[in-house]
């Protein structure tokens, strides 16, 4: 097994590991369309949390412009996302995913 | 690398937030633990060096992506039964089941790491400034499209008229 001390890579990914499960039962479980794009918001963490370790062991910059890009596309997905959940709740007057069952309204 | 003391407090405190947004009943509250969530990750990302990211994440993720949540759950004004169906047990059973399984996929990858390389990060804003513009100039204008397709999906998204 890997000691607790000295704090290494193998700590980081597995903290990452464990907050990309977590995100990942979220997005599951939950059925409020808000909060599974909230749980989506934690896969991302995760990954980044990931590339800056890597990108520290490694000695090589390249994982923070990852992060930079995931933190792009989170932005972008996150602002279509609300817009179709406010959209959602203006039109169908519900925000549970197994409720809403047509693609058209 | 990480002092283990700050490592282990800002694990804890990062997993607790992470089960706050996994289960607590009013969406504000799940927003606010994710901001846990993004303050604790900041602060490993200063402990590994990482200035521009950890800036970026408290700007950028906690001052606008989740403001922008927040936004939406005081706007939305969910009715207190969509809130009491919000998940039921046999999906929560499974989930936990297959988080397990992915868990465990997940440790097996873990034992086979690369080993580090013991090189030190060359810099960091200024050198990530000159790489953004040199060898990720394509993605980065690529990026900067996508935001516009963001912005103008969601306004014709959420205009009633245009």
């Amino acid at each position: 097994m890997i000691p607790l001390t000295p704090v290494g890579l193998p700590h980081l990914i597995g903290l990452s590991g464990v907050l990309f499960t977590i995100g990942l039962v979220g997005v599951v479980t939950r059925r409020n369309i808000l909060l599974v794009l909230l749980s989506l918001e934690l896969l991302l963490n995760a990954a980044n949390l990931a590339f800056v370790a890597f990108s520290r062991a490694q000695g090589d910059l390249s994982g923070q412009i990852m992060v930079f890009f995931v933190m792009i596309v989170a932005a972008a997905e996150v602002t279509v996302g609300l817009a179709i959940t406010v959209l959602l709740s203006r039109h169908a007057g519900k925000l549970n995913a197994d409720e809403i069952r047509n693609l058209k309204w | 690398m990480i002092h283990p003391l700050l490592f282990y407090t800002v694990s804890a405190l990062i997993t607790a937030s992470a089960l706050g947004v996994l289960l607590a009943r009013r969406p504000i509250y799940a927003v606010l633990s994710l901001v846990l969530v993004l303050f604790g990750l900041s602060t490993l990302f200063v402990a590994l060096h990482a200035f521009f990211v950890a800036a970026i994440q408290i700007v950028v993720y906690a001052g606008a992506v989740l403001v922008l949540f927040l936004f939406v759950v005081m706007l939305l004004d969910m009715a207190p039964e969509a809130l009491l169906r919000d998940r039921n047990k046999t999906m929560m059973g499974v989930g936990v089941l297959f988080g397990l399984f992915f868990l465990g996929q997940l440790a097996g990858v873990a034992r086979h790491l690369p080993a580090p390389s013991g090189r030190e990060i060359p810099g960091t804003t200024a050198e990530i400034g000159r790489l953004l513009f040199t060898t990720y100039a394509l993605p980065f204008e690529a990026a900067s499209l996508l935001l516009l397709v963001g912005i103008i999906g969601a306004i014709v998204l959420a205009k009633k008229k245009l």
